[in-house]
């Protein structure tokens, strides 16, 4: 009869909205899906990294090189912050499952402690990525120096010998002759990387922003050296330069009163480390995935949110809890490709 | 009003104080695992230079133990381990033929790239 429904098929055979040929939810199913095809995105962006570094001309940049910084504590720890990067993310995952493992047996009490771990994991995770990308933007203290034959090398050293001050020898709008600026009055070592970078040193003569020129008294660096990362007529990439030569062909380059034969940091148009896409693909994939975290966190408190109030004690089942935990674990598990491609190999 | 046409598989995921027990330790077990690898695989990159003659080894080595700890993630933390094996195949069939042919494609791009790159010039 039109219009009536029949019990003719076995509802158990029928896959009308009752019997799931999957065993799990709806919402579960989907979240899978979503996954799934974020999954090919972040594949597909980690190969076009490849295709970039497969296809450079120049050396690419060593993750124990770039990143080797501690907030306050500087350089010299290869690798390190990352790893505990790393580490805060795979153990905000472990308290993800085991809120979720609470779920499992309506314990709303572990659920509110281990969800508020995750949370708490997430945003230290997202702080320590702000650092590392202002890190990454400042750059180092020597920059990439284009030496005089056209090759590019990066600096490595023990320490970067401090500026001490500046002497006026010639008076500009701010500035009279035999006026000593120091510390005090301005950031010496930005000051002087930003003329460096304009061609504004010349000698140990640099010229200020007002017009005055003065002369720089600067310590001696401690055991620098020289790697060339950018072949040129005569330094091939992965030569090594170290002693006085070293200082010589970099003070000679930044000194030489030419401009951009330094660069410091790295930003879409320039990058002090290596290629500039790889800059690009830095600040893009490590960004998409800083993003993904930030929703991750954001979905975290809504969910805990309904946690407090009992929302899915009185529904009879956690399994918001799961998939929130399901977004979570993928963005740790995008995190540990990441790492890899970007820090380690 | 109750619905009876629907089945509530979300309320399948019960379970016991035992059972949960024996959950929690499994998940410990592989935390262990995965800070163990993480702690190898920033030790190896410190230690071991980019060029010298271990490195091939050292950089296969590094993506052999990304795909072990993504492994781990997606079949204990995500439980894609416990769910139907039909579930299991949805998910994964398709993504490792996409993400196998775009591997190979790119990279096999990439290099005839920058060799055309540097036998013609940029």
């Amino acid at each position: 009869m039109a219009g009536h429904a029949t019990n003719e098929i076995n509802s158990a055979t029928a896959w009308g909205g009752k019997i799931s040929p999957f065993n799990v939810s709806y919402g579960k199913l989907m979240m899978w899906f979503f996954l799934t095809s974020d999954a090919l995105t972040f594949g597909g962006f980690l190969v076009a990294f490849g295709f970039a570094r497969f296809g450079a001309q120049e050396a690419w940049p060593i993750g124990e090189q770039t990143f080797n910084a501690l907030p306050f504590l500087g350089g010299g720890f290869p690798l390190v912050y990352v790893a505990l990067m790393t580490f805060l993310l795979i153990l905000s995952s472990v308290t993800m499952v085991l809120a979720v493992e609470a779920g499992h047996r309506m314990d709303k009490k572990g659920v509110t402690r281990w969800l508020f771990a995750t949370i708490v994991g997430g945003l230290f995770f997202v702080g320590s990525q702000a650092w590392e990308w202002s890190h990454f933007i400042h750059g180092t203290d020597f920059g990439r120096v284009e030496l005089a034959d056209g090759s590019m090398a990066i600096v490595t050293a023990d320490e970067f010998g401090a500026i001490q001050n500046f002497t006026v020898t010639k008076a500009g709008k701010h500035h009279q002759v035999n006026q000593v600026i120091t510390s005090k009055d301005t950031d010496l070592l930005h000051d002087y990387q930003h003329a460096a970078a304009a061609g504004h040193l010349n000698g140990d003569i640099i010229t200020l922003h007002d017009g005055s020129e003065a002369r720089v008294s600067k310590a001696a660096d401690k055991n620098m050296e020289l790697i060339i990362k950018k072949k040129g007529s005569e330094n091939e990439i992965g030569k090594v330069i170290s002693g006085p030569e070293a200082s010589a062909a970099y003070y000679g380059a930044i000194q030489s009163g030419k401009a951009n034969k330094v660069i410091y940091g790295a930003n879409l148009t320039q990058n002090e480390y290596g290629p500039k896409v790889y800059a690009n693909y830095f600040f893009f994939i490590t960004g998409f995935h800083g993003f993904h975290v930030s929703i991750g966190i954001l979905l975290n408190i809504i969910v805990f949110i309904n946690v407090l109030k009992g929302t899915y004690q009185r529904r009879g089942h956690y399994e918001m809890v799961e998939k929130t935990g399901l977004y979570w674990h993928f963005v740790d598990l995008v995190w540990v490709f990441v790492f890899t491609f970007f820090y380690l190999i | 009003m109750e619905r009876d046409d629907i089945i509530e598989y979300s309320l399948d995921a019960h379970h016991s104080e035992e059972a949960g027990k024996s959950v929690r330790k499994k998940i410990w077990q592989v935390t262990a695992l995965l800070s163990a690898i993480t702690a190898i695989e920033v030790v190896m990159g410190a230690f071991i230079k980019h060029g010298s003659g271990a490195w091939v080894f050292v950089k296969w080595s590094f993506i052999a133990m990304t795909v072990v700890k993504a492994a781990y993630i997606v079949s204990v933390f995500m439980h894609l381990g416990e769910e139907k094996r039909n579930l299991r195949n949805l998910i994964l069939i398709p993504y490792f033929i996409f993400i196998l042919y775009i591997i190979f494609i790119i990279l096999l791009e990439g290099s005839a790239y920058g060799d055309a790159l540097r036998t013609y010039g940029a």
